[in-house]
């Protein structure tokens, strides 16, 4: 995990082949930017980066749903919870569940756990939408390389 | 068309904090209501859950953006309800 460029997740440990579920893992670094300023000599996980690493994780989910041909951008977060601090060091188990997929939107439960024990959960969704112009996609793409997302299962060539 | 009525307008008022008793058939949910494209994600899901359907939001907002239809046709409430009714009767045909 990268908190401070956004990069979250590690590894897409598993996506059940229904797509209904994902399971990925972040290690919380023992450093970064991020804890320069949360907080000065008492470093702790920002709780709005643990709820975007629940969105990461859907996202990829979401992204596999639909083999990468339109990219889920976070709309809302309800009933987010915060259970507990998260310190450097913690290894993360990030889930999510898509409770919903309407048109052009998703609605999915997540939830992060540390040790089987849940330390937050949020639900979130998602509008789904045509990548932007540019090269969004391709840095995506090279990214799901980089978490091990499965190409192969989920991403046409 | 007006059990549909009542179960949108209970979930548009519970969604977006609007008193029930100003939300009429003739409502338009966005000139009317101000009901903002996020708030109506919200309803959109629960609307899908209540009545076990997929209301086709892009295909609606393609169309009122190509000229070929009106925001009328979709978000005025009675409108919007024989919308839900088609769909739930193509859903069960």
């Amino acid at each position: 995990m990268r908190p401070e460029v956004f990069k979250m997740i590690d590894r897409v440990v598993t996506i059940d082949p229904s797509l209904d579920t994902i399971h990925c893992q972040g290690l919380v670094p023992q450093e970064s930017s991020i804890f320069e300023g949360h907080f000065p000599g008492h470093p702790i996980m920002p709780g709005v980066l643990l709820i975007e690493a629940m969105a990461q994780t859907t996202g990829w989910l979401v992204l596999a749903r639909n083999r990468f041909e339109r990219m889920p951008f976070l709309a809302s977060v309800k009933e987010a919870k915060l259970r507990t601090f998260v310190l450097p060091g913690a290894n993360l188990d990030l889930y999510s569940r898509i409770e919903h997929e309407g048109s052009g939107y998703v609605v999915a439960k997540t939830e992060a756990k540390l040790d089987g024990k849940q330390i937050c959960s949020a639900d979130l969704s998602f509008r789904v939408l045509p990548w932007p112009e540019g090269k969004m996609k391709a840095v995506v793409l090279k990214v799901a390389e980089h978490v091990s997302f499965p190409l192969a299962d989920y991403a046409d060539a | 068309m007006s059990s549909t009525f009542d179960t949108v307008a209970n979930i548009i008022a519970e969604t977006c904090d609007i008193p029930r008793d100003t939300i009429t058939p003739e409502s338009h949910a966005i000139d009317d209501l101000g009901i903002d494209s996020l708030d109506f994600l919200d309803i959109a899901f629960a609307i899908d859950k209540a009545f076990g359907i997929k209301l086709p939001l892009e295909q609606w907002t393609q169309e009122v953006n190509d000229g070929k239809a009106t925001t009328e046709q979709y978000f005025v409430l009675k409108n919007l309800c024989a919308r839900i009714d088609e769909l739930v009767a193509a859903k069960s045909a």
